[in-house]
């Protein structure tokens, strides 16, 4: 009895640890349970264009940081003779361009792609910006100051603070002191800042790009981040100076979040960076794969292989659900067929070559063999060779079906050649044994059943939604294999011996 | 209904497949023993070393070159059977009962030649026959005068009796009477009639053709309840020594009856199949049961064995 606990505890060991796995798998690395679910991955060129002077230049261009609803997947840049590097500064991350000599006008390409990603979180900021020093002239220092004061006694933390400033800032009648300041060549943005800055309020000036799909030379638009410090914890929303509703990050990706300045050029004069992008729906795998191209423990999967041996898992990694179905066909159905896992070899070979040219061409090419075969057993020749005599038949009768399917200009009957010819050789030989010994009855139900058996593991191996799974979630071998296992310890009766009991039990 | 209520079979003590496997075969035939019974040399030498009569032994053919000498063994003798060592499932097993002129006869009067006999055992050492296919040896045994108690009961073949022997207690016999439609063979599934066999008495107790009820064989038109095994004792006594002879549990074991020599071992069966069950109209397992409920260390002998069955298994 000890043994079975043991043995059922393997297998639920087994089954939890597959699930586990296959769960753990969805929710960390977001791979969709079903194909075909699709993601949005942004597209976006950022174009730079000056005049060089001539001389040596260094354009850095500001890039976006991991931030909410994005994540970035790849970047490059195109730029003829400049040498390129990624900087990561803590700040922001910097494309820097740089040559020795340059004269004339010079255009520089910049590439980001970034997947819509609900999972990706803003950074945690874990110092305030600084506050800056700045000279005003007297009226609009004490325009300002008015505006603070008044707003300050509406308001109860640097967030509705600011939201009382923009209210002011954007009145349909503006007040005097407003009327003053904004006379002055300064934007609302600017002013914002400057404001929040004299109230004490650390801000920070951040570039934001609105995604549309199929728009050109856009321009980043200016927001202003206003910070917070409570408790320690320092928290941070964004305000846009030009109306007083809260700002809507759909669709809105932040470019630029070094608080300077997006592009930093030297030796160059006439800057300008514009925007355009393209969205792109990709199914969500290929998007996920781009997305933790780097990450060490998804690497740890089929999918770290090159393609082309990724594809040969593909197949291999369906034969247990094949032989899962083989085992389900003997142990609970009771099916009889010729070879235990002949028809696994059979449905493998039909998903190359397709269910119904497969079929034809299998039953074609065993009864021809069948009929070939029969001749032979009258030659009095040793098994070996008989069989190998079989194999060069079946190899004879492919070309033959191959030349003579392509002249009818069915080119489905090319595919024949996907068979596995030993196997084809062995179930003749087998077959036509059968045959002498045991009647054509028995060929027809072993055949019909290894047939059968190998339509219904096509059915399961073929599936869209199998293969997905089955590939992606490794951890659902282990629980074929529970299954299996547990398969192997029934010792009910078989759905055929019913049948076959029947008699037995309405006795009496 | 096509099915029958699973619940029923269980209730009536019907062995299935899967339990079979696992539970009896499994458990009890030790892995290292299998040769021995899959065998047919092995087991006539063992057999001949525990006094268990089987057939006589003509000649061995193990390589391809003494295939030319197989005439050697066959041309003085009434009739022969060729059969593979390793053979299962009675594939691959030649009966000639008649011999005339040096041209040779199968039991249904068909001709075959000795070129053909060659073949046939060519065929057998290459392996076609055997379990997997690995090369075999073929073995030339004599022919069984059957006895003429079985006269009307058999079509062509020779009819057998199978006891199933668990533990060295003889639980469930059977008759195995070929047909026309069994070609001569004794396998039920290809159309011999199965005869349940009392243990205790050896007389018929009910038969089955195609798992189905008859009451007449179907070619001699005889009644099958008439049927009576003679020298029953001797028999189910070889039986039952065919435990310590080969050391498996769970063991098929076809005897034949000769007119002169009696009863004796055809050959066994580390896999015997179900079909003793239907010809027996009851199921194996309540008298497995009973057996196991002994537990190992019962001491029984032989003899005590066969009392205990017949006493608890003969109707």
């Amino acid at each position: 009895m000890n043994s079975r606990i043991v043995f059922f505890a393997l297998v639920a060991g087994l089954f939890t640890l597959g699930i586990f796995q296959t769960v753990q798998r969805h929710f960390a690395f977001d791979i969709p349970w079903l194909p075909g679910e699709t993601r949005t991955i942004w597209n976006i060129d950022a174009k730079v264009d000056f005049n060089a002077m001539g001389e040596s230049v260094l354009a850095s261009l500001t890039t976006p940081k991991a931030q909410a609803g994005y994540t970035q997947i790849s970047q490059n840049a195109a730029s003829p003779g400049y040498g390129l590097s990624f900087l990561n500064e803590n700040t922001a991350p910097q494309a820097q361009w740089a040559i020795r000599e340059a004269t004339g006008k010079q255009t520089l390409y910049y590439n980001i792609q970034v997947l819509a990603d609900n999972k990706s979180k803003d950074q945690k900021y874990t110092e305030m910006p600084a506050l800056f020093d700045k000279e005003y002239d007297a009226a609009s220092l004490a325009a300002g100051t008015e505006i603070i004061r008044d707003a300050y006694k509406t308001s109860a933390d640097a967030f509705s603070l600011t939201r009382e400033l923009l209210k002011v800032l954007n009145a349909e009648t503006p007040n005097q002191n407003i009327s003053l300041i904004l006379n002055s060549e300064i934007t609302k943005t600017d002013l914002l800042i400057a404001l929040l800055n004299e109230a004490k309020i650390p801000t920070k000036k951040v570039g934001a790009l609105h995604l549309e799909d199929g728009r050109r030379r856009q321009h980043l638009q200016p927001i202003v981040e206003v910070f917070q410090e409570k408790d320690g914890v320092i928290t941070s929303q964004l305000f846009n100076a030009n109306n007083t509703a809260a700002v809507n990050r759909n669709n809105l990706l932040l470019w630029d979040q070094s608080g300077k300045a997006l592009l930093e050029l030297v030796g160059g004069e006439n800057s300008k960076v514009s925007f355009s992008m393209i969205k792109q729906e990709q199914p969500a795998l290929a998007a996920i794969l781009q997305k933790t191209e780097d990450n060490q423990l998804f690497n740890f999967s089929i999918h770290s292989l090159p393609v082309e041996d990724q594809s040969l898992f593909k197949g291999i990694l369906m034969i247990p659900l094949g032989v899962l179905i083989v085992v389900i066909m003997r142990v609970l159905i009771g099916l009889k067929t010729s070879g235990t896992f002949m028809p696994v070899l059979i449905a493998m070979a039909f998903i190359q070559t397709s269910l119904v040219t497969g079929l034809v061409g299998f039953i074609l090419l065993v009864a021809v063999g069948l009929f070939i075969r029969s001749y032979l057993s009258h030659l009095n020749l040793l098994l070996v060779s008989r069989i190998s005599t079989v194999i060069i038949m079946v190899i004879l009768l492919i070309a033959m079906f191959g030349v003579l399917s392509y002249k009818l200009g069915l080119t489905e009957g090319l595919k024949i050649t996907f068979f596995p010819m030993i196997i084809l050789s062995w179930t003749i030989e087998r077959m036509s044994v059968l045959w002498e010994e045991e009647g054509a009855k028995d060929v027809i139900t072993q055949g019909g059943g290894s047939l059968a058996v190998a339509v219904l593991a096509y059915f399961a191996m073929s599936n869209e939604v199998t293969r997905h799974l089955m590939f992606n979630f490794i951890g659902l071998q282990f629980v074929v294999m529970a299954f299996v296992l547990l398969l192997g310890s029934y010792t009910g009766y078989r759905l055929l011996e019913l049948r076959r009991f029947k008699p037995l039990a309405d006795k009496d | 209904m096509f099915f029958c209520n699973p619940f029923k079979l269980k209730q009536k003590g019907i062995m299935g497949m899967n339990q079979r496997n696992s539970g009896y075969i499994g458990r009890y035939n030790p892995r290292k023993l299998y040769p021995l019974v899959d065998n047919k040399l092995k087991t006539k030498i063992i057999a001949r070393d525990a006094n268990v009569t089987t057939p006589a032994l003509l000649g061995v053919i193990s390589m391809q070159a003494e295939v030319q000498g197989v005439e050697e063994f066959i041309k003085d003798t009434p009739g022969f059977v060729i059969k593979p060592a390793k053979g299962s499932g009675g594939k691959g097993i030649l009966v000639i009962t008649k011999i005339e002129n040096g041209r040779y006869f199968k039991p249904n009067g068909s001709e075959e030649s000795l070129s053909e006999i060659k073949r046939h055992v060519t065929d057998i050492l290459a392996g076609l026959f055997s379990l997997g296919g690995s090369a075999d040896v073929a073995v030339v045994e004599g022919l069984i005068q059957f006895d003429n108690a079985f006269d009307g009961f058999s079509f062509e073949g020779v009819p057998d009796v199978r006891v199933i022997v668990f533990k060295g207690f003889p639980v469930m016999a059977m008759m195995r009477l070929s047909t026309a439609a069994s070609d001569g063979k004794a396998n039920l599934h290809q159309g011999a009639v199965g005869v349940g066999i009392d243990i205790g008495t050896g007389k018929a107790l009910h038969a089955v053709q195609f798992d189905l009820p008859v009451h007449h064989h179907p070619d001699t038109n005889k009644e099958l309840k008439k049927l009576e095994v003679p020298k029953w004792e001797r028999l189910i006594y070889l039986a039952a020594s065919c435990y310590e002879m080969s050391g498996m549990g769970y063991l098929g074991t076809d005897m034949v009856l000769d007119r002169d020599l009696g009863p004796m071992l055809l050959e066994l069966n580390a896999r015997p199949g179900l079909a003793i069950q239907t010809a027996n109209g009851q199921g194996i397992l309540p008298r497995l049961k009973l057996i196991e409920s002994l537990g190992d260390d019962h001491g029984m002998s032989v003899e005590e064995r066969i009392n205990f069955c017949q006493k608890h298994f003969s109707q």
